[in-house]
């Protein structure tokens, strides 16, 4: 048995009966990081911290202690806050900074007994969907090298897809997590907005941002976001969480399930034949399919990109090269040294959100841009409620094709187009998955289920019915 | 709403944003800022002149606690990630004279 071939549920399993121990499971995960070190999955590898965390956790073990995750090596991405362990956010500016505090999922994951291997390479400060804009360099697919594995959070989707660990947490404010889920064949899980404490996670548009999980199975997500989710109090926006359940229900049969007329058009040869593949496998099993319509869909791109822009240059007003993070070097007063630190230390697709987002804010066009997308954000939200009243979920593609190659796409108004089945997910606040179902030319494809607010068990049981079907016609 | 945007406006912006952009730089971002002007005039095919603006997904209204004071990080601990620091204060050029 190869330790790292097991889901979080096995490799669990397998840790409670004695047939492996924490450390053997993260000396594993550890060493195939290293094998596949030019993957560049990772920003930072804490192995020391990992073997020590292990250790604790074979003798909690072995004491009669348990925990939903004791002993389970975990991958973190590089944006959320881990206790002296340096946090980048794949940016020159945050190079060595190092917090003095967890995030409250990072705290969540080390009371349930995880063990964090390692933080994972991201897109800077999350925004991309390539992982290309990395000041760490781009990460290579574990599917296919010379391809993409997505991003923001692509070293975590990565590292999961490679077999390094079993789970890894992400962030999503408009496709982060589903889209390199994707593009990389595992399971990516958005909970809904407030589902998951964002104490610690550091912010890009805080209206939008989410932190959620990869897996390679939908129980697998299911049991993460058990423990990551729920009421913190160092985050006011975040939401008590009641209805869970212990086993996702993975039949379909009398399940409604949408699909709108706008998902369908303008998609990719190879994507369309898989998603079509997934929709005759839900009706096979029982489920009904439902036509709907989501008129402001064509909106949702630009609203998107108004909205998380301006919430974004108004965030990364704190990078000033005074409280924390790099400052630049010869500089006559202060107004000089914010500059110079901030023109040095940010990198270009930071660059251009920051500007795009100070323009929409800025006198004279507030109202045509920032204020014009907050109200198409109410009617974006109507219209995808409203679908769902007749519905248990939506489904539609993750994204409109498979990974792209490294260095493919040089328009980065372009690239922002691969995300626009999923950014009106985080404009309206509802969770999503992505499941993988089947490739195209040999690259992943996702399927994306989109669910009423808080019911991730009920889009996860979905996901459950496809990953059944996909058991059988799944690589076709 | 069709618009454009010109070296001046590349520069107004950056001044905002405390960036700089050299002539290529700049000539770049002029390039990319009127492409993502040109999505944006997707926003004027919708009339929502009568829907409010949500800034923020929840219905969510204060949320209140007890006034008390509970440990936080230390003054220490929280300079450790200055650039500069002295006397338990960040150090900066002088502002006033």
């Amino acid at each position: 048995m190869d330790v790292t071939d097991l889901s979080l549920g096995e490799l669990k399993a397998a840790l409670d009966s004695g047939k492996v121990s924490a450390v053997e499971a993260t000396q594993a995960a550890l060493n195939k990081i290293e094998r596949n070190k030019n993957l560049n999955n990772y920003v930072t590898v804490c192995g020391t911290e990992a073997l020590a965390a292990a250790f604790l956790a074979d003798e909690k073990r072995a004491k009669g202690e348990n925990g939903a995750l004791l002993g389970v090596p975990i991958a973190v991405k590089d944006n959320i806050s881990t206790e002296g362990i340096r946090t980048t956010c794949a940016s020159k500016f945050l190079k060595d900074y190092v917090p003095p505090y967890d995030a409250t999922v990072v705290k969540k994951l080390k009371d349930a007994g995880a063990v964090i291997v390692g933080k994972t390479n991201m897109d800077e400060f999350a925004m991309g969907s390539t992982d290309e804009t990395s000041a760490f360099g781009a990460v290579h697919s574990a599917v296919d090298a010379e391809r993409v594995p997505g991003g923001s959070s692509g070293g975590s989707a990565n590292t999961v897809a490679a077999g390094e660990v079993p789970c890894a947490l992400g962030s999503d404010t408009g496709g982060s997590i589903r889209q390199p889920a994707s593009y990389c064949g595992v399971v990516g899980l958005k909970p809904t907005y407030s589902a998951v404490s964002r104490y610690g996670l550091i912010a890009f548009a805080s209206s939008l941002d989410q932190i959620g999980t990869f897996t390679r199975t939908c129980d697998d997500a299911y049991a993460l976001y058990r423990v990551i989710c729920g009421k913190d109090k160092a985050d006011a926006t975040s939401s008590d969480i009641k209805n869970i359940t212990q086993e996702l229900n993975g039949d379909v049969r009398g399940k409604t399930i949408g699909i709108a007329d706008e998902f369908t058009k303008n998609l990719d040869g190879g994507v369309g034949k898989r998603f079509n593949a997934a929709v005759d496998a839900l009706k096979a099993q029982g489920a009904k399919i439902k036509s709907v319509s989501i008129k402001s869909f064509d909106t949702a791109l630009a609203v998107y990109y108004v909205i998380s822009s301006a919430e974004a240059a108004s965030n990364l007003s704190r990078y000033d090269g005074v409280k924390y993070g790099a400052r630049a070097e010869g500089y006559k007063d202060i107004a000089e040294l914010y500059t110079k630190s901030r023109t040095e230390f940010f990198g270009d697709e930071v660059k251009r959100r920051i500007m795009i987002g100070n323009y929409v804010l800025s006198s004279g066009y507030y109202d045509a841009y920032y204020l014009k997308a907050s109200r198409i954000r109410t009617l974006i939200a109507r219209e995808y409620n409203a679908a769902l009243c007749g519905c248990d979920a939506l489904i539609c593609p993750t994204a409109p094709t498979v990974a792209p190659k490294i260095g493919a796409q040089t328009d980065p108004a372009l690239t922002y187009l691969s995300d626009i089945y999923t950014v009106p997910v985080n404009i309206t606040g509802l969770p999503a998955v992505s499941v993988p179902f089947g490739t195209s030319d040999g690259l992943p494809v996702g399927v994306q289920i989109i669910g009423k607010a808080f019911d991730e068990a009920g889009i996860l049981g979905i996901g459950k019915a496809l990953e059944i079907a996909a058991g059988g016609n799944g690589n076709a | 709403m069709k618009r454009s945007v010109d070296a001046e406006e590349v520069a107004r912006l950056a001044k905002l944003s405390r960036l700089e952009f050299d002539g290529k730089q700049a000539e770049d971002m002029r390039g990319h800022l009127s492409k993502m002007l040109d999505y944006f005039d997707a926003l004027d095919s919708v009339d929502v002149s009568d829907v409010p603006p949500t800034a923020h997904i929840l219905s969510a209204v204060n949320v209140l606690r007890e006034d008390v004071v509970e440990p936080s990080t230390s003054n220490a601990e929280l300079l450790k990630n200055a650039p500069e620091s002295r006397d338990g204060a960040y150090v900066v050029p002088r502002v006033v004279e």
